[in-house]
């Protein structure tokens, strides 16, 4: 295996919509002349920027922009609302007041944004716009393209973090086709991996299993570096399940708020008003239609127009393809209702509130490591502009943190900047070990077991006894307890894995990382002694919400192995800063 | 659901390749793509985007209400239009304004 070293100043790690806009942003302070000048930005992506991430089929509204007679605070209180109060309000505020700055900015590289006659935005309503966003994530890695000293790793899979004395200075990956071992050195670091899909049994678990609603290839990456590392997470137990067009498991926003479709159970009734309309009810309620027998249940797509259909064929493909493709060969909406399901749950920091504990900069509890998009914790309901905000906002934190350590340095050791610059952080022996673990998945003798029918295992058990699917999300302390012990076992088989090539080596890294993030997310569950969000977090030991043990957020830390659970008090109604305790 | 790629009308240029988001379609050594991991398909249909012979269908499996359809993209007068070959031979096609919003 052949061995690169790189040197750069900013490492991005994830070129999705978070990552790609942080190299933009950060490319654009290092051109402006007030700002120290070269400032070397490197992406490494374990795909190609672009058609990476959640974006790579497209999307087609943006569901986070302050409309017209609204404030940043109005989006605050409603995500607030949805969450019941488990989020973190200045980071909240932070992406809402940058959500219409982002979107023109959009708009300025090409996206294109449905208007009325006058030119202003139209609204689908109170906080989204429509768009043809098919080719978003086309238009964000042309951008990077044209950003100044911006380098780009596509099809590298980065695996480990360096961190000394809780310091990070770079990542450890692999070529996945060119077999090539990559030591990263960098002064700072922004982790926009992304969240985690696959750690639950899909909903169609045979040929189609990867036609899941987050990207598959999210296998929680950043997340479980971090956790290994020592990094504080948040609210891994406020686990994300999305109320979806049954099989094809695309988007349902657009059936109810473009054409005003209504769910319904086989009744004919409608039920949503009954369970309440918080993201997390939306999904209960049908859970619950389907339990007492009165599924299975829809949208009312019944009697819409033939040009309503016409347009909502054309916005699935410019998002979903395969609902257009399953209307056109199994009747289309104005003929049948579209039934819905839940999906199995994820576990992102764009919807609910998972990942990082990072404060208001979003520097996570790593010195000199940020964290944007769905991997950073606290901060639900981002959407494409929040992911968007997050990244300018780590990329502003990181441009300022470089220029801060060098001057901290050259006040206390003032030699040459070379010198400051380009410190050795990793050691030959760390590349080494790093390498050797390699060569071992692609030098074990094929056995019984494969990364596949582990993942598998993996999934089987979070679904049985972690609240998935199965059991209508629902699980106790004993199931809990039952979860962890097969997931560790699990883990044990990991190391006997063989691997083909490269590739098979990224898939066992992969399936590791999601065992490291399904561990954390079983001990969140049990933390958390109430159900405060229906389907979501559905304790059966504590089915009511706990208001006054459980308004606070449940972080954890590893510690000598064990995950550590840290119950902290939310922070003040209005406060607009966080900064870490150390 | 997932993606078959026609190898005789393949060219090799190698960007369905380079732009799938799984890394999970390869050149063989004739030059030739074909998708080595069928059942790790996301359905984002980014390669039948990417190429410029149209040599890539997408369809759904019968797990998910598959019918033996196929489906691709081509680029007409700067429209995207979509082409569907139904499983009975008919084709229905749908052309889109890469220019234009979506209404919903």
């Amino acid at each position: 295996m052949k061995i690169e070293r790189i040197k750069t100043d900013l490492l991005i790690i994830g070129g999705g919509t978070a990552g790609c806009y942080a190299a933009i942003i950060a490319a654009g302070i290092q051109n402006n002349p007030q700002v120290a000048a070269g400032t070397k930005i490197l992406i490494v992506e374990k795909a190609n920027i672009k058609r990476s991430g959640c974006l790579a089929a497209g999307v087609n509204a943006l569901n986070a922009y302050i409309t017209e007679g609204r404030t940043p605070k109005d989006y605050v209180e409603y995500a607030k609302k949805d969450a019941d109060g488990i989020v973190r309000e200045d980071l909240l505020y932070t992406i809402s007041e940058k959500f219409n700055e982002v979107t023109a900015h959009l708009e300025k590289l090409g996206l294109v944004i449905l208007k009325d006659k006058d030119g202003k935005y139209i609204a689908r309503g109170n906080r989204n716009i429509k768009i043809n966003g098919e080719n978003i994530k086309p238009l964000l890695a042309a951008a990077v393209a044209k950003a100044p000293g911006v380098q780009v790793l596509n099809h590298v899979n980065i695996t480990d973090f360096s961190v000394h004395d809780n310091k990070i200075d770079g990542a450890f990956g692999f070529g996945i086709e060119n077999d090539t071992f990559y030591a990263i050195e960098a002064k700072v670091v922004i982790v926009a991996t992304g969240g985690a899909a696959g750690l639950y049994r899909p909903n169609n678990p045979g040929f189609s299993r990867h036609k899941m609603w987050y990207p598959p290839f999210n296998t929680g990456a950043g997340y479980a570096m971090g956790i290994r590392h020592g990094a504080e997470m948040t609210t891994f137990e406020m686990r994300f399940i999305a109320l979806r067009c049954k099989d094809t498991i695309a988007p349902t926003g657009t059936l109810a708020q473009g054409v005003g479709a209504k769910q319904v159970n086989a009744l004919g009734e409608v039920y949503e008003t009954k369970y309440g309309l918080s993201t997390s009810e939306r999904v209960y309620g049908t859970v619950v239609e389907n339990l007492e027998g009165r599924g299975p249940c829809y949208l009312k797509t019944e009697g819409i127009s033939a040009e309503q259909e016409e347009s909502l064929l054309k916005a699935y493909l410019n998002m979903a393809p395969s609902q257009t493709i399953r209307w056109i060969e199994n009747g289309t909406p104005s003929k049948a209702n579209v039934e819905i399901e839940g999906t199995e749950p994820y576990i992102v920091g764009g919807h609910t509130a998972s990942g990082y504990w990072v404060d208001t900069k979003r520097a996570t509890t790593i010195k000199g490591l940020y964290a944007a998009g769905d991997v950073a914790g606290g901060c639900p309901q981002k959407y494409v502009t929040g992911a968007l905000a997050e990244g300018e906002i780590a990329a502003k934190s990181a441009v300022e943190y470089i220029r801060t350590a060098r001057d901290c340095f050259v006040a206390n050791a003032p030699r040459n900047d070379d010198k400051i610059d380009y410190r050795r952080h990793i050691s030959e022996k760390e590349i080494e070990n790093h390498v050797t673990e390699i060569e071992k998945f692609l030098g074990n003798k094929k056995g019984a077991q494969t990364a596949e029918n582990l993942e598998e295992a993996m999934q089987l058990a979070m679904d049985a006894y972690a609240g998935g699917i199965k059991t209508g999300y629902r699980y106790s302390e004993n199931q809990l307890n039952r979860a962890k012990k097969e997931i560790e076992i699990i883990e044990a088989l990991t190391d006997n894995l063989s691997a083909a090539d490269l590739q098979e080596v990224m898939y066992i890294y992969e399936l590791k990382e999601r065992l490291t993030v399904c561990k954390s997310v079983i001990a969140h569950l049990a933390a958390r002694h109430e159900t405060r969000w229906h389907s979501f977090a559905e304790n059966l030991d504590y089915p009511e919400k706990d208001n006054i043990h459980f308004r606070k957020y449940v972080n954890s830390r590893l510690e000598n192995g064990e995950i550590k659970i840290i119950l902290r008090e939310l922070t003040a109604e209005g406060q607009k800063n966080y900064e870490h305790q150390h | 659901m997932s993606i078959s790629i026609d190898q005789s009308i393949c060219i090799g240029c190698g960007k369905c390749h380079d732009v799938c988001p799984g890394t999970l379609i390869k050149i063989n050594e004739q030059r030739k793509a074909f998708i080595k991991y069928p059942k790790d398909c996301w359905g984002c249909t980014s390669c039948i985007k990417e190429c410029p012979v149209h040599a890539i269908r997408f369809f759904l499996g019968e797990d998910i209400g598959g019918k033996g359809s196929k489906v691709h993209t081509e680029k007409v007068n700067g429209l995207v239009r979509w082409i569907f070959e139904l499983s009975d031979g008919s084709i229905k096609t749908i052309d889109i304004d890469p220019k234009e919003s979506n209404k919903y």
